[in-house]
C-alpha cells in the first residue's frame, strides 16, 4: 500500500503501518512471548512433584513396662508415644518454631536449638514456637500401633487397645 | 646503485634464527605494548590487557591514600578468588550424596594430600570474605560514597552482600555433620516461617508462600539428598556466576560513575609532589575533550589537566598486588592455626545442642529465638529495604568522600554508639532476666508476639531515633548516619551474645564452662 506523500493525515486516518514493518514486530512480539512462557515452564522443574522422602507410616510395638506419662520414643523417628488409662497416643516431637527434635521430659517437652518448652500435652508454656506440638493419628492394628505422621487429630484423641 | 651484498641465507639458517626468536615473539605479540616504562607504555599496558582495563590508565593520588578505601573492595574480592581456586580442588574429591558426602569431606582432611590444608583456607578465606564485604560496605557509607551517582552501584553491593551470605551459608550443609544438618535444617524453616503469619490468620491451606520457599529449596519435605545437591547446585554453580556476573558490573559502575569518590577539595589537601605529577598537557586540552560531550556529567579530567593523578601502573597495581597478598597471607595463617570443624554423622533424630549456625548468622538466630518470621525474614527484609533507600533519601552533597561527613560526623556516630550498643544490651538484658509476652501472659496470640517481641522493639526504637536525629540536626545524612550505625552496633551486640552467651536450649551462659554435662 503506497501513500501519497505530502498528503496531510488525520487521526481518523492515519498513516497506515507498512506490511514489512507489521510483519517484523509481529514476528519480534511472538518471539519474545514465546521465550516468556518456555522460561515460565522451565521454572516449574525445581517445583518437586514427586517427594523422595521416606513413608509417613510406620508401625510400632510399645513394651509392656511402658508407665503413664513415660514417653517413647520409635528408633529414628520423631514421635513421641504415650499410653495411659484412657488409651495410646503419639505426639509430633519436631518443633513448631524452627523443626527442631524436642526431647520429651517429666513436665513436657524441650526444644535444645531455641528454648521453646511444651506441657506434656504439646502446648507452648514459654519460647518462640508459635504453635502448640501436632497430635498424630493412631490406630490399632492387631497389637501394634500404626501412627500416620502425615494425619494430624485434636490434642486429646486417644485410640484405645 | 651501491647496495651491500646480503649473502643469500639457506633456508635451514632461516628456521634456526626463527626458532631462536620464537619466545621472544611470543612475547611481543602477547604484550604489544612493551615494559612499562613510559607514560605512552604504561597507558597500553592497561588499556591493552583485558583484566585490567576495568581500571583507569592514571590514578587520582587521593584514591591511592590508605585512608581512602582501606583496600577493603580489593580484599573481598581477593578472598573471593581465593575460595574460587580452593572451592575448584575441594571438588576433585567431593560427593554430593548424603553420608558420601561426610566419608568424602573426612578423606580431605585426613588422607587427600594437602586436603586439610585447602579446606581450611578454603573455610577462612570465606569468613574473611565476609568480614571485609562488611567493612566495605561501613567504609563506603562513613565516607557517603553511595551519593549520586553511585546510588545504583549501592545496590549491587547489596546484591553481593546477599550473595556472600548465602554462599556462605549453602557451603555449611556440604559436610553433611551435625553442625550442617541441624543449621540447615533451621535455615530451611526460617524460609517456611511465613506460615507463622498465615497459620494464625487460618489461611495456610489456599496460601502457603512459606511451603513453597521451603520446598524449592530441599526439593522434599526432609532435609535428604534433595536438599543437598540444591545446596551443591547453587554453591558450586548458580551463586558463584551471580556472584561474578554482579561484580563485573560493581567493577564497571565504579568508573562510569565518575571513579572513586573524593571530596571536592581532593586536590588543595594533598601536598604538592611536583616530580610525580607533572602536567601531562602542556596547555588546556581543547580538541581532545570534545568527545566528553557524549558523556553524561562531569569525567575526570575535562576542564582541567591530570595533574595528581599517577600511572595505574604501578602505583594502583602494586597497592592492589599488596591487598591480595596479605588477604592470601591471613587466610593461609588462620588456616594454619585453626581447622575448619567436622562434627559427627548428621542425625536427623537428635539435634546438636545448642545448634549454632556460622557465626555472622548468630545475631539472626538471636532474633528467630524471639520470633521465627519477624527474626528471621520480616527484620532482614526492613534492613535490606532501608539501606537500598538510603542514598535516595540522602540526596544532600556536602560531605562526600569525607570520613563521617566531615566535622560534626564522628561525635554523631560515637553518640549513635552508645544508642545503639544501649538499646540492645537493655533489652536482651531484660529478656534474658525477666522473660517476654508468652512468660508473663501465657495467653497471649501468636500474632502479637509475631508483632511485638525483641527483634522489633529494638527495630523500632532505632527507626525512632534515627528520625529524631533528622528533626534534630535538620539534615537526612545525620538521619543515615546514626540509623546505619545504630543497626551495625545491634548486629554486633546480638552476634556476640548468639556466639559467646549462649549454651544449650538456647539458654544465657556468661561462659561455656558453665553449660551442664550432657
Amino acid at each position: 500500500m503506497t501513500v501519497k506523500a505530502g498528503k496531510p493525515q488525520s487521526r481518523l486516518d492515519p498513516e497506515p503501518m507498512p506490511r514489512r514493518d507489521f510483519l517484523g514486530l509481529s514476528a519480534l512480539w511472538t518471539m519474545a512471548g514465546a521465550l516468556l512462557f518456555s522460561a515460565l515452564g522451565m521454572l516449574k522443574l525445581p517445583k518437586a512433584a514427586v517427594l523422595s522422602s521416606p513413608s509417613k507410616k510406620f508401625s510400632v510395638t510399645l513394651p509392656e513396662t511402658l508407665a503413664a506419662g513415660e514417653a517413647f520414643v520409635p528408633p529414628g523417628r520423631a514421635v513421641a508415644m504415650f499410653r495411659d488409662g484412657e488409651g495410646v497416643h503419639a505426639v509430633s516431637t519436631i518443633c513448631t518454631h524452627l523443626g527442631c527434635v524436642v526431647k520429651p521430659t517429666t513436665e513436657g517437652f524441650e526444644c535444645p536449638c531455641h528454648g521453646s518448652r511444651f506441657a506434656v500435652d504439646g502446648e507452648v508454656t514459654r519460647g518462640p514456637a508459635p504453635k502448640a506440638l501436632a497430635w498424630l493419628k493412631v490406630s490399632n492394628k492387631g497389637g501394634t500401633w500404626v501412627v500416620d505422621e502425615e494425619t494430624t487429630v485434636p490434642a486429646g484423641t486417644k485410640e484405645t487397645a | 646503485m651501491n647496495t651491500p651484498m646480503i649473502e643469500p641465507r639457506s633456508a635451514l639458517q632461516v628456521f634456526r634464527d626463527n626458532l631462536l626468536a620464537a619466545p621472544r615473539r611470543l612475547r611481543d605479540a602477547m604484550f604489544r605494548s612493551g615494559k612499562p616504562t613510559t607514560d605512552r607504555t604504561r597507558s597500553t599496558f592497561v588499556f591493552g590487557n583485558v583484566f585490567l582495563h576495568l581500571h583507569s590508565v592514571r590514578t587520582h593520588r587521593w584514591n591511592l591514600r590508605w585512608t581512602t578505601t582501606m583496600g577493603l573492595g580489593i580484599a573481598t574480592t581477593a578472598a573471593f578468588l581465593i575460595t574460587l581456586v580452593t572451592g575448584v580442588l575441594l571438588m576433585f574429591y567431593y560427593k554430593p550424596y548424603p553420608d558420601a558426602a561426610y566419608d568424602s569431606i573426612k578423606d580431605i582432611h585426613f588422607v587427600v594430600p594437602t586436603g586439610r590444608f585447602i579446606r581450611n583456607i578454603h573455610r577462612w578465606a570465606a569468613n574473611v570474605m565476609v568480614v571485609a564485604v562488611i567493612l566495605h560496605m561501613a567504609r563506603t557509607f562513613y565516607t557517603a560514597a553511595y551519593r549520586r551517582p553511585r546510588e545504583f552501584n549501592w545496590l549491587i553491593g547489596m546484591g553481593l552482600f546477599v550473595i556472600t551470605l548465602g554462599l556462605s551459608f549453602t557451603g555449611y550443609l556440604l559436610p553433611w555433620d551435625q553442625l550442617a544438618y541441624w543449621a540447615i535444617t533451621i535455615g530451611a524453616n526460617i524460609a517456611q516461617s511465613p506460615r507463622e503469619v498465615t497459620d494464625a490468620l487460618n489461611m495456610t491451606e489456599w496460601f502457603d508462600p512459606g511451603g513453597f520457599q521451603r520446598l524449592l529449596l530441599l526439593g522434599s519435605d526432609i532435609v535428604g539428598d534433595e536438599a543437598l545437591i540444591r545446596f551443591y547446585l547453587l554453591h558450586v554453580m548458580i551463586l558463584p556466576l551471580a556472584l561474578v556476573a554482579l561484580m563485573a558490573v560493581h567493577f564497571w559502575r565504579i568508573r562510569k560513575d565518575g571513579g572513586m569518590v573524593r571530596p571536592a577539595d581532593a586536590d588543595g589537601r594533598l601536598e604538592s609532589r611536583k616530580e610525580e605529577t607533572y602536567p601531562v598537557f602542556t596547555e588546556a586540552p581543547k580538541k581532545t575533550y570534545q568527545l566528553a560531550a557524549i558523556v553524561k556529567g562531569k569525567t575526570s579530567v575535562v576542564n582541567r589537566g591530570p595533574e595528581n593523578t599517577v600511572p595505574s601502573m604501578p602505583h594502583l597495581f602494586y597497592a592492589e598486588l599488596a591487598v591480595l597478598m596479605l588477604t592470601t597471607l591471613i587466610c593461609i595463617g588462620l588456616s594454619l592455626l585453626s581447622d575448619a570443624p567436622l562434627k559427627e554423622l548428621a542425625n536427623p533424630a537428635v539435634p546438636e545442642n545448642p545448634a549454632k549456625a556460622p557465626w555472622y548468622f548468630l545475631g539472626l538466630q538471636e532474633m528467630v529465638a524471639f520470633s521465627a518470621f519477624m527474626g528471621g525474614i520480616g527484620i532482614p527484609s526492613i534492613v535490606i529495604i532501608g539501606l537500598g533507600l538510603i542514598p535516595f533519601l540522602d540526596r544532600e552533597e556536602q560531605g562526600t568522600g569525607e570520613w563521617f561527613g566531615g566535622a560534626g560526623g564522628w561525635p554523631l556516630v560515637k553518640q549513635a554508639m552508645v544508642v545503639g550498643f544501649g538499646a540492645s544490651i537493655l533489652i536482651e538484658a531484660l529478656v534474658i532476666r525477666f522473660g517476654w509476652l508468652r512468660e508473663w501472659f501465657p495467653a497471649v496470640p501468636q500474632l502479637v508476639i509475631t508483632a511485638i517481641n525483641p527483634g522489633t522493639v529494638l527495630t523500632l526504637v532505632y527507626a525512632l531515633y534515627s528520625v529524631w536525629l533528622v528533626r534534630r540536626y535538620n539534615s537526612t545524612r545525620a538521619g543515615a548516619l546514626g540509623l546505619f550505625t545504630v543497626f551495625l552496633c545491634g548486629f554486633v551486640v546480638l552476634t556476640i551474645i548468639g556466639t559467646y552467651f549462649r549454651g544449650p536450649n538456647w539458654e544465657f551462659f556468661w561462659s561455656p564452662a558453665d553449660w551442664p554435662g550432657h
